[in-house]
C-alpha cells in the first residue's frame, strides 16, 4: 500500500513496520495520551480538586485487577484485553452504585471517598493475585503489564481501543460547555436549570469508557491525566469548553513524545509510566510554583 | 575457614555434624548426623533433592496440579504444598517450616548476598541449617554432589553427577562440529516481547548451545523489546514457552516478515512436571538442552533420540519413566518439534 503511495519499491518488512506495527503505536500514543488527559480534566473539574486524576474512580486498579486475573489464569491477549476493559467498567460500576446509596452526604463527597476504599480493596485483590502467581513466568508479566507499555499495541487494538476512546470523547466534547455547571454545589447549579446528577453519571460514564478501553490496551500509564489538565489550565484558564480540546491535544502530543522515547532510547524498552513521572514530578512542582490562580 | 575445616578435620568426632561443606554463597554449612526431612525453598531446590532422594522431601512448594501430578508415583505427587521461602515471593511461614520438622533446609538459584543473609537469618532463627546451591545448569553436578553429602545420600548423589555432567559433555561435543550458528530469539509473555539477552538466566541454554542470542548481551535479567526491534533482529528461529503467543504468531501480520516465522521455525518449550527451557531455573532444564539443541542443530543432533533422553531423565531425577501416552502428547504437543 506504502510502495503504492509513494510510487516506488518499499521493502515487505519496512511496509509491516509502518503499517502493523509503528503506525498503529503512534495513534494508540495518541488516542491513549488525549483519553487520560480528558478524563483528567473532567473529574478535576467536577471533583473541584487539582490533585485527582482519571483512576479516583477505581477504573485503572479495576482494569489492573481484571489484566492481572487474565495473566494469572494464563489466558491470550484477547482476553486479557477483555477482562482489563470489563474491569475498570466493574470497578467504577461499583463505587457509583454504592456512592450513590451514602445519602445524607455531599454526593461527590461519598463518590471520592468509596473510590478510594473499593480502590484500595481491589488494590489488595491484585497483591493476593501476585502473591499466588508463579514467580519465575507470571510475576514478571504481571509487573510488565502494571508498568504499562506500548510495545505491543497491534491494529486489533487500536481498532477496537479507538472507537470505545471515541465513544466516551463525543459526549464530554458535546457537554463540554455546560461541564463548567458541575463544578458549582448542586442547588445553585439547578437553579440554572442543570440536571447535575444526570450529568455527572454521564460525564463519569463517559471518562470511565475512554479510560478503560485505552488502558486495557495499553496498561497503566501515570501522569498524563494529572499533570496534562494542570499544563492546558495554564493556559487557557479553567474554563472547561476550552480547555477539554487542549487538553486532549497536549495529552495526545505528550505521550506521543513520551513513548518516542522509550522506543528510542535503548534496544529495550523503557516504560513510559517511569518517563512519564520523571519528566512529570519537576514539572508539577514547577507548574505549583508558578500557578497563583486557584481552582 | 582453612582453619576451620583443619579443625574439623582433627576431630571429627566433634559436636553432632557428619560432614561440614562450604555452600554456593560460602557459608559453612554443618548438617545434624541424620538427615531425613529436607524442606526445599523453591521449586529448582525441589528438583535437586528430589532427585537424590525422593523420600526425604517434606513437601512442594505448590501442591502438583493434576496435569503434573501424572508423572510422579503417588505417593510423592500428594506430597504437601509448603510454600516457598526466601526469594523469589515468600509464601512460606517460618512455623511450617518448623512443624514440618526439618532437618535441613536447601534453596538452588541465586547466591547473592541478599539470599545469603535471609538464609542465614532463617537458619538462625530456626536452628535448621540452610545451605544455598547455584541454580544454574552448569554448577548443576557440583550443586549434586555437595547436596548429596550434606543429606547423607553421597553415592546417590555422585550417580546423578556424573551422569548429568556426562549428557552436558555430550551435547557441547555435538557443537564442536558445528560452523553455522542460527540467531534466536527468545520470545516470552503473552505477546512475545519479554526477553533475556546473553548470559540471563533466562537463556542459559542459548549460551551453553552457543547459539547467537538476537537480543544481545544482557542488560538485566529480562527486558520488553519492541516488535520493531524483533523485526530489525530479523531472528532465525525463534523460541518460547508461551502456548498463547505461539498461536498467536501465525495469524498475526505485524509477525509475518520475520525470518523465523516465514520458514516456520518458532518452537514452544513443553513445561511439565517442571519447564523445558526457562522456568524454574533449575536441573530440569538439561530436557531443554537436548530439544533446543535439535531445534537449532538439526544436523548435528540428527539421531538424539529425543524421546529416550527425556524417559531416562524421567527416570532418574523423577523416579518415573513416562507412559508412551505422555510422550507422545509431550512432544506432540503442535509447536514443540517441526512437522
Amino acid at each position: 500500500m506504502i510502495s503504492f503511495a509513494l510510487g516506488n519499491q518499499v521493502s515487505a518488512n519496512v511496509e509491516t513496520v509502518i503499517l502493523q506495527v509503528r503506525g498503529p503505536r503512534v495513534l494508540a500514543a495518541l488516542v491513549v495520551g488525549a483519553a487520560l488527559a480528558a478524563a483528567g480534566t473532567a473529574y478535576q473539574g467536577m471533583f473541584r480538586n487539582p490533585l485527582v486524576s482519571p483512576d479516583i474512580l477505581g477504573v485503572s486498579t479495576g482494569a489492573a485487577l481484571g489484566a492481572v486475573l487474565g495473566i494469572f489464569l494464563s489466558l491470550n491477549v484477547l482476553m486479557i484485553q477483555l477482562l482489563a476493559f470489563a474491569g475498570g467498567l466493574a470497578a467504577v460500576g461499583l463505587v457509583y452504585w454504592i456512592g450513590a446509596r451514602l445519602r445524607g452526604h455531599d454526593p461527590l463527597l461519598a463518590l471520592v471517598l468509596t473510590g478510594v476504599v473499593i480502590g484500595t480493596l481491589l488494590g489488595s485483590a491484585i497483591a493476593l493475585l501476585k502473591y499466588l502467581a508463579d514467580p519465575y513466568n507470571q510475576l514478571p508479566a504481571i509487573t510488565y503489564w502494571l508498568l504499562g507499555s506500548l510495545a505491543s499495541i497491534s491494529p486489533r487494538d487500536l481498532g477496537v481501543a479507538a472507537p470505545l476512546a471515541l465513544l466516551g470523547l463525543a459526549p464530554m466534547l458535546l457537554l463540554r460547555w455546560r461541564m463548567n455547571l458541575l463544578a458549582l454545589p448542586d442547588d445553585e447549579a439547578r437553579a440554572l436549570g442543570v440536571d447535575t446528577r444526570k450529568l455527572r453519571t454521564v460525564v463519569v460514564a463517559a471518562a470511565t469508557l475512554m479510560t478503560a478501553a485505552a488502558v486495557a490496551v495499553s496498561g497503566i500509564i501515570g501522569w498524563v491525566g494529572l499533570l496534562i489538565p494542570h499544563a492546558a489550565r495554564l493556559l487557557v484558564g479553567p474554563d472547561i469548553g476550552r480547555l477539554l480540546p487542549l487538553a486532549m491535544l497536549l495529552g495526545a502530543a505528550f505521550l506521543l513524545a513520551v513513548d518516542t522515547l522509550c522506543r528510542t532510547i535503548a534496544t529495550i524498552e523503557v516504560p513510559p509510566g517511569v518517563l512519564t513521572a520523571l519528566i512529570g514530578t519537576p514539572f508539577f512542582l514547577w507548574l505549583f510554583a508558578l500557578a497563583r490562580r486557584s481552582w | 575457614m582453612r582453619w576451620l575445616v583443619l579443625l574439623s578435620l582433627s576431630f571429627p568426632s566433634i559436636g553432632f555434624c557428619q560432614a561440614a561443606i562450604v555452600d554456593a554463597s560460602g557459608r559453612e554449612i554443618r548438617p545434624p548426623a541424620k538427615v531425613e526431612r529436607v524442606y526445599a525453598a523453591g521449586p529448582p531446590a525441589s528438583v535437586l533433592v528430589f532427585a537424590i532422594a525422593p523420600d526425604k522431601l517434606t513437601g512442594w512448594t505448590r501442591a502438583m496440579r493434576p496435569n503434573e501430578a501424572q508423572f510422579f508415583a503417588n505417593q510423592y505427587a500428594r506430597l504437601p504444598e509448603l510454600g516457598r521461602l526466601t526469594g523469589r515471593g515468600n509464601t512460606a511461614n517460618v512455623e511450617v517450616v518448623l512443624k514440618a520438622k526439618t532437618d535441613l533446609i536447601v534453596d538452588a538459584g541465586s547466591t547473592g548476598a541478599t539470599l545469603a543473609s535471609l538464609a542465614s537469618q532463617v537458619q538462625e532463627q530456626t536452628k535448621i541449617p540452610y545451605a544455598l546451591f547455584d541454580g544454574r545448569i552448569e554448577a548443576t553436578p557440583a550443586a549434586l554432589r555437595s547436596l548429596g553429602r550434606l543429606m547423607g545420600n553421597e553415592s546417590e548423589a555422585q550417580k546423578l553427577a556424573d551422569w548429568y555432567e556426562n549428557e552436558l559433555k555430550q551435547a557441547k561435543q555435538r557443537m564442536s562440529g558445528v560452523a553455522a550458528h542460527p540467531l534466536v530469539y527468545y520470545g516470552r509473555g503473552v505477546n512475545g516481547l519479554q526477553t533475556g539477552g546473553a548470559g540471563s538466566i533466562n537463556v542459559e541454554i542459548l549460551d551453553l548451545l552457543g547459539a547467537r542470542n538476537a537480543a544481545g548481551e544482557a542488560r538485566a535479567g529480562l527486558a520488553t523489546v519492541s516488535l520493531e526491534q524483533v523485526i530489525l533482529w530479523n531472528p532465525e528461529v525463534i523460541l518460547t514457552t508461551d502456548p498463547n503467543y505461539w498461536k498467536m504468531i501465525w495469524d498475526d501480520a505485524r509477525w509475518r516478515g520475520v525470518k523465523a516465522v516465514a520458514a516456520k521455525r518458532v518452537y514452544l518449550s513443553p513445561n511439565l512436571p517442571f519447564g523445558w527451557f526457562d522456568f524454574p531455573p533449575g536441573a530440569n532444564r538439561l530436557l531443554g538442552v537436548w530439544w533446543a539443541g535439535k531445534l537449532l542443530y538439526p544436523q548435528a543432533f540428527a539421531d538424539v533420540d529425543l524421546r529416550a533422553k527425556v524417559t531416562e531423565f524421567h527416570r532418574l531425577f523423577y523416579h518415573r519413566e513416562p507412559t508412551a501416552a505422555q510422550l507422545d502428547a509431550m512432544l506432540g504437543e503442535p509447536g514443540v518439534l517441526p512437522k
